[in-house]
C-alpha cells in the first residue's frame, strides 16, 4: 500500500560543477588560482550523494516522493544537473551566475539553498549532499545550512537508514578514531563520506530519459541571495617539490640520520 | 636509467588503481607542465560527448594492463562486453522499441573510438564491434522482436560471416551455397576471418542462393541469414558447423575463425528479407563500419600518442628528458596534426551517413566517399602514430610492458580491414575524380 502523502519524502541534493579528479591541475601564472580550462564533472562527494538519494528510492521503494537537484554556476552546470538525473533524479534547479561571476562561498550557497528549501511546496524532509568539494575543500556548506535551517544534520556518514514512519535517520558518521551512530529526526542534513556508496554509472537509456527531465533555472536575484565573496584570495602556489631522499646502508646509519634531523631521540 | 623508467612505470600504474576507485587522488595534485591526455573536444556534439565521458568511466575499470593480460592469454574480455551491455550500450543504435536508444553512427564511431583509446585498443572495440550496427534495417518485425532484445542485453552475441578464403573484396563471388530444402536452407562452404565466432551464438551469414551461371544480375545471387550456430547452451557448435580458431599478430583476445560449414541448417525464417538481396543489404552496412573502423583506428592512435608524450617527457637521457629534443617532438607534434584532422573527417563522414539516413545531405556515393575516405585516414595516421610512440619508446617500446608494441600490432586492423586501401583509392578514382575503372 502505499503510504499516505504526509508521510511521503522528499530529497534534495545539492550539486557543485568541479574540476575533474582525474585532472592534474595547475596554478595560474597570476597565482590568482588554478586554470580552469580543464574537464569539468560532478564534485565525487556529490555523486555519492545522488548515489545515496537514489538508493534510498530503491530501498523504500513508493515512500520517496521526489528526488530534485541542485547546483548554483554557470551554464555548463546544466551538464552537471543533467548526470545527476541520469543516474536518477527526477528533476532539477540551476541557480544560474554568469561565466565570469567568482566561484560563491559556502555561506552564499547554504543562503541560496535555504531559500530554495523555502520555496518547495510539497517540502524538503532530507538534504544529501557531498561533505565537501574537491575544488576548495571548503567543507561547511552542510553543516551552514543545517545551522541556518535550524534542522539536524549527520555529518561525514557512511551508512544511512531512514524510518519513514517515525520520520527519523539513523546514520553511521566517520570520526576521529572510529564510528559513530547517531539518530535524529526530519528534517536532516546529511553530508557524505567518500565510503557511504559507490555510485553507478548512468547507463544508456537512463541518459536519454534524462535530456527529458525538467531543470528549472532561476537566478540569485530571483531567490533574494548575495552571492558576491566575502574571503579574499591573496595568493594560490604549488606545495614544494618533493625533495628526494637519501639512501642509507644500515639500521644504525638509518638512526644517526633520524637523530641529525632531530626525528628522534639522541 | 632503465630503473628509473620503470619506476614510473609503477607509479602511473598505482596511480590508475586509485582513479579505478574513482577518486582519492590529492586535491593538490599541481603539475606545472600539461599533460596531453588525448583528443580535444571540438567540433564533437552534446551528445557525442557525453557518450565519451560514460564510456570513458566504464573502461576506466579496464586499463592497459587488463587489456595486456587478455592478449597474451588470448582469452575474450567478456568483462567489457557485461559492463557495456548492462549499461544498454550495444543498442546505441537501435530502435527504442526493442531496448535500444535510437541513436546514430556518430555516436555508435564515438563510443568504439574511446573504446579503443581507453588502452582497450582495436580489441576491445571488436569485443563489441559487430554486435553495434544494423542487421535489422531489413528485419521483419517478427525478426526483430526475436533477435534484437537478446543482442542489446548481451545475453546473445552475434558475429559477422562473409569473407571466404577464396573471395575477399570480390564479394559477387562468393561460393558459400545455402540450398533451399522446403521450411530450411542447406548450407556447404567455408568462411574466413571470422571474429567472435567462438563466443557468439548468432552469426549474419551471407550465402549464395543462385549460382552465379543461372544469373543476368550477378548481385541477385546472394542471401543474408540471421543464424543460429549454437545450441541452447549457447557455447557447443551446433550440427554442421565446424571452428578453426586463426593465430594472428594482434587482437589476440578476440578469437578470428575459420568456419566450415557441412550441411548446415537454417530455417527460412531466419533469412533477412528477400532470396537474392542479400549483396545490396551487406552493402547498405558497409559505410557505417567504416566510420566505426576509423573510430578505432583514431582510438588507438591517440592512445599510442599520449604514451609516447608521456615516455618522451619522463625518459631521461644526456641529463635531460628525450622530449626536449626537436627530432623527438615534432613528430609526435605532426602525429597530433594528423589524428586531429583525422577526427574532423571521420565525424564530418559519421554526420553524412546519419544524415543521409534520414534522408539528408549528401547522396550514397558523396557518403561512400568520406566514409571510405575517413577509414583510410585514420587508420594510416593511426599506424603512423602508433609506429612513433615504439620509436619513442626505444627498447622498452619493443616491451609489452609499455603497451605500443600491443597497439601496434592491433593498428594492422583498421588498415587492412574490412577493406584494403587499394580499393579505397580505386573508389575514390572512380567514383569522385571520374577516372577509368582500374579493376
Amino acid at each position: 500500500m502505499r503510504p499516505s502523502p504526509a508521510r511521503l519524502l522528499n530529497i534534495l541534493v545539492p550539486v557543485k560543477r568541479a574540476v575533474d579528479y582525474a585532472v592534474k591541475i595547475r596554478v595560474n601564472p597570476q597565482q590568482t588560482g588554478v586554470d580552469t580550462n580543464v574537464k569539468h564533472s560532478m564534485n565525487p562527494f556529490d555523486e555519492i550523494a545522488v548515489e545515496e538519494a537514489v538508493r534510498l528510492r530503491e530501498k523504500l521503494k513508493n515512500s520517496i516522493e521526489s528526488i530534485k537537484l541542485v547546483s548554483i554556476g554557470p551554464s555548463k552546470c546544466s551538464e552537471t544537473l543533467r548526470t545527476g538525473l541520469a543516474m536518477g533524479a527526477d528533476s532539477a534547479i540551476h541557480i544560474e551566475t554568469p561565466d565570469s561571476a567568482p566561484a560563491p562561498e559556502p555561506l552564499g550557497v547554504a543562503k541560496a539553498l535555504r531559500q530554495i528549501i523555502a520555496k518547495q511546496e510539497v517540502g524538503v524532509d532530507i538534504v544529501i549532499l557531498g561533505k565537501q568539494a574537491i575544488d576548495d575543500d571548503a567543507g561547511q556548506t552542510g553543516q551552514m545550512l543545517a545551522g541556518l535551517l535550524g534542522w539536524s544534520q549527520a555529518t561525514f556518514a557512511s551508512k544511512v537508514d531512514i524510518d519513514v514512519e517515525k520520520k527519523e535517520a539513523t546514520v553511521l558518521r566517520e570520526i576521529d578514531g572510529g564510528s559513530e551512530e547517531i539518530r535524529c529526526r526530519l528534517p536532516v542534513i546529511i553530508t557524505t563520506d567518500l565510503r557511504l556508496n559507490e555510485p553507478r554509472y548512468a547507463s544508456l537509456p537512463n541518459i536519454m530519459k534524462a535530456k527529458k527531465k525538467p531543470i528549472e533555472k532561476l537566478t540569485p536575484e530571483q531567490l533574494g541571495v548575495d552571492l558576491t565573496p566575502r574571503l579574499q584570495t591573496n595568493k594560490v602556489s604549488e606545495p614544494p617539490k618533493r625533495v628526494g631522499g637519501a639512501k642509507v646502508e644500515n639500521v644504525d646509519q638509518l638512526i644517526e640520520k633520524l637523530k641529525e634531523a632531530g626525528f628522534a631521540a639522541a | 636509467m632503465v630503473l628509473y623508467t620503470v619506476q614510473r612505470g609503477f607509479h602511473s600504474l598505482c596511480k590508475k588503481s586509485v582513479q579505478r576507485l574513482r577518486f582519492g587522488v590529492p586535491t593538490c595534485y599541481i603539475s606545472q607542465t600539461r599533460q596531453f591526455s588525448g583528443m580535444s573536444l571540438d567540433g564533437l556534439t552534446e551528445s557525442q560527448i557525453q557518450v565519451r565521458e560514460a564510456i570513458g568511466s566504464i573502461c576506466s575499470k579496464y586499463p592497459d594492463e587488463y587489456w595486456a593480460q587478455k592478449d597474451m592469454e588470448g582469452s575474450y574480455p567478456s568483462d567489457l562486453h557485461r559492463a557495456l551491455a548492462t549499461g544498454g550500450w550495444l543498442g546505441i543504435c537501435m530502435p527504442e522499441k526493442y531496448g535500444g536508444s535510437n541513436l546514430g553512427i556518430s555516436e555508435a564511431t564515438v563510443m568504439l573510438q574511446t573504446i579503443a583509446e581507453s588502452g582497450a585498443g582495436i580489441a576491445g572495440a571488436q569485443s563489441i564491434h559487430a554486435n553495434v550496427y544494423a542487421i535489422w534495417t531489413f528485419a521483419t518485425e517478427d525478426q526483430r522482436n526475436r533477435w534484437l532484445p537478446p543482442i542489446i542485453s548481451g545475453s546473445q552475441r552475434a558475429c559477422f560471416g562473409v569473407t571466404e578464403p577464396n573471395t575477399g573484396l570480390d564479394t559477387l563471388k562468393l561460393q558459400t551455397q545455402a540450398t533451399r530444402q522446403g521450411d530450411k536452407y542447406i548450407v556447404n562452404g567455408k568462411k574466413i576471418w571470422i571474429s567472435s565466432a567462438q563466443v557468439a551464438q548468432k552469426m549474419v551469414l551471407l550465402a549464395r542462393t543462385t549460382s552465379l551461371d543461372q544469373l543476368d544480375n550477378p548481385s541477385k545471387g546472394l542471401s543474408l541469414f540471421f543464424a543460429d550456430i549454437k545450441e541452447e547452451d549457447g557455447v557447443t557448435p551446433k550440427g554442421g558447423i565446424d571452428l578453426q580458431r586463426i593465430s594472428k599478430m594482434g587482437g589476440r583476445a578476440i578469437d578470428a575463425n575459420q568456419v566450415f560449414f557441412d550441411d548446415f541448417e537454417i530455417p527460412v525464417a531466419d533469412r533477412i528479407g528477400e532470396e537474392g538481396e542479400g549483396f545490396k543489404q551487406i552493402l547498405h552496412g558497409m559505410n557505417a563500419e567504416r566510420c566505426l573502423l576509423a573510430g578505432e583506428a583514431l582510438g588507438i592512435g591517440l592512445a599510442a600518442l599520449r604514451r609516447a608524450a608521456r615516455y618522451a617527457s619522463e625518459r631521461v637521457v644526456f641529463g635531460r628528458p628525450i622530449g626536449q629534443n626537436q627530432a623527438i617532438q615534432h613528430p609526435l607534434a605532426q602525429s597530433w596534426i594528423d589524428l586531429e584532422a583525422a577526427k574532423l573527417l571521420t565525424y564530418s563522414a559519421a554526420k553524412a551517413y546519419d544524415d543521409h539516413a534520414v534522408g539528408k545531405g549528401s547522396s550514397n556515393t558523396d557518403v561512400g566517399a568520406k566514409c571510405n575516405a575517413a577509414k583510410y585516414f585514420a587508420a594510416e595516421v593511426a599506424f603512423k602514430a602508433c609506429e612513433r610512440a615504439v620509436m619513442t619508446h626505444g627498447g622498452m617500446g619493443y616491451s609489452a610492458d609499455f603497451h605500443v608494441e600491443r597497439y601496434m600490432r592491433e593498428v594492422f586492423v583498421p588498415r587492412i580491414a574490412p577493406v584494403s586501401r587499394e580499393m579505397i583509392l580505386n573508389f575514390i578514382s572512380q567514383k569522385v575524380l571520374g577516372l577509368p575503372k582500374s579493376y
